[in-house]
């Protein structure tokens, strides 16, 4: 929850709402992408870009090394594997 | 030094910790008492065991494990209130995986649940939405917990159902806010910190500026800190430079993910939604002030707490529990009297035992490594 997880925006998915599809190590789930967009940063220029994602919301644009380096860590800590988990397991049905 | 072969860097993480041990010996009061740092962010916490950063450094550097995880600070009559709200059979109570684990005074959520309770985890509040959206005859309520990293999410989630018109979802709101309590342990009589390692995810929302009273007001050094070993190690040093120059000033390690000003978008909405409020309870260090945020009163119908009538049960916290002594840096947590014993992740007694970044919990899955031992 905290520390977060990087993840790929591979499609946008609402403009209105400001949804998009992020692909997290080949997990993919719909995410808010409010935080990191704005008038010069529009929501056109997310798709491609690498974002640090927390409870389901993009909170920072991130490059790709970062993006890279964080999940090895999270990884290290035990932390993407829960993370990737409750993002399967969300309580929808 | 057991741990430092697992970095990346390995070489860069020796030549840190050399030149944090040349620094430790320039600094006068290192030769009287140790001096003590406090990472006030969980997750740097988790870090600093996991990879074993304490054991790394000097002995006369100790980590002070503060109260920034927000699983490990939910008082059990908050708990109690939720579990309440949850056995209302008209109510899908929905939280992260960790909460639902926090020990209450009758019962943790995971509890409730096994006892019929329709408790779900979720990973985000927006899929505590759609169940609202999906099953319009029931109440959904969202256990919402978090420092400012996560209490934009609530926000716009609760903007997103007005814009909708979606009337049965609530936040049970618990967010809690960094600054205050940052505040109230530089007040706290039995508290001598030299330093703070900030948060990264937190400064990431609100910016570096908010901490400017700090570095004026109290003259202490702080360095916003990433949580790869390194950024940590490298942050430890930063602190330390500023001690050595007789500086305190607010520094900003992670500018890789935190600007300056903040996240403006995510900080609108947080102001839109959130309002302080006079007091708010911590597990383990009682009320502080202004340390927590309640739902405006625009957004009154989306208030769990309001909806619900909830109770505001106060529930003091167990006798055999030494939390508030662990959070304080007043003792560790080995040397609570309950530690791995009644106390333990999968029977946690005090909520530092429920997530792995509480320091407990983390003291419990490495091992506890003692600083001597490894750095002999
Ligand atoms: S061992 Fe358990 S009761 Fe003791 S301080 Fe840690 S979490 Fe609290």
């Amino acid at each position: 929850m905290c520390l977060g997880i990087p993840g790929r925006i591979i499609k946008i998915d609402d403009v209105d709402k400001k949804l998009a599809t992020v692909d997290v190590s080949g997990v993919r789930r719909q995410v808010n992408v409010a935080c990191i967009v704005d008038n010069s940063n529009p929501i056109e220029t997310c798709v491609g870009e690498w974002v640090l994602i927390h409870v389901g919301f993009a909170m920072s644009r991130i490059d790709e090394a970062e993006a890279a380096e964080t999940l090895k860590i999270l990884h290290e800590l035990g932390e993407a594997q829960a993370e990737m988990e409750a993002m399967q397991a969300s309580g929808l049905r | 030094m057991k741990y430092v072969d697992e970095f990346r860097d390995r070489d860069k993480a020796r030549t840190l910790v050399k030149e944090i041990e040349t620094l430790v010996g320039e600094i006068d009061i290192a030769r009287e008492r140790p001096i003590a740092i406090m990472e006030v962010c969980g997750g740097h916490t988790h870090s600093i065991f996991r990879y074993g950063l304490e054991g790394m450094l000097p002995k006369e550097i100790e980590l002070v494990h503060g109260p920034g995880c927000p699983v490990c600070v939910l008082p059990m009559g908050r708990i109690d209130d939720c579990v309440a709200v949850a056995e209302r059979p008209d109510v899908i109570c929905t939280t992260f995986g960790d909460a639902m684990r926090v020990p209450g005074s009758r019962k943790s959520l995971l509890q409730a649940k096994a006892g019929g309770a329709d408790v779900r985890m979720v990973y985000s509040p927006m899929d505590a939405l759609a169940l609202a959206r999906k099953n319009p005859e029931r109440e959904v309520v969202f256990f919402g917990i978090g420092f400012e990293t996560t209490m934009p999410s609530t926000a716009l989630t609760i903007l997103q159902a007005e814009a909708e018109g979606i009337e049965n979802f609530s936040v049970f709101c618990n967010h809690i806010t960094i600054v205050p309590t940052i505040k109230a342990i530089l007040d706290s009589p039995d508290m001598q910190l030299d330093g703070f390692l900030g948060p990264g995810h937190v400064s990431m929302v609100i910016g570096t500026d908010p901490y400017e009273f700090v570095a004026h007001y109290y003259k202490r050094p702080m360095v916003v800190a990433g949580f790869e070993p390194l950024d940590v190690l490298q942050s430890i040093w930063m602190v330390l430079k500023q001690i050595k120059d007789g500086r305190a000033e607010i520094e900003n390690q992670y500018k890789r993910i935190v600007p300056k000003q903040g996240n403006n978008r995510a900080l609108d909405a947080v102001f839109k939604v959130y309002e302080l409020r006079e007091f708010f309870e911590w597990r383990g260090l009682g009320s502080i002030e202004h340390s927590g945020v309640r739902i405006r009163d625009a957004y009154a119908r989306y208030d769990a707490e309001r909806k619900f009538a909830m109770p505001h049960l106060k529930v003091a916290d167990p006798q055999a529990c030494q939390c508030g002594d662990v959070l304080k840096g007043i003792i560790k947590p080995w040397e609570c009297r309950v530690f791995g014993t009644s106390c333990n992740p999968e029977t946690p007694l005090g909520a530092l035992m429920v997530s792995s970044e509480g320091a407990c919990a983390a003291y419990y899955q490495y091992g506890g490594i003692k600083k001597q031992a490894v750095a002999s």
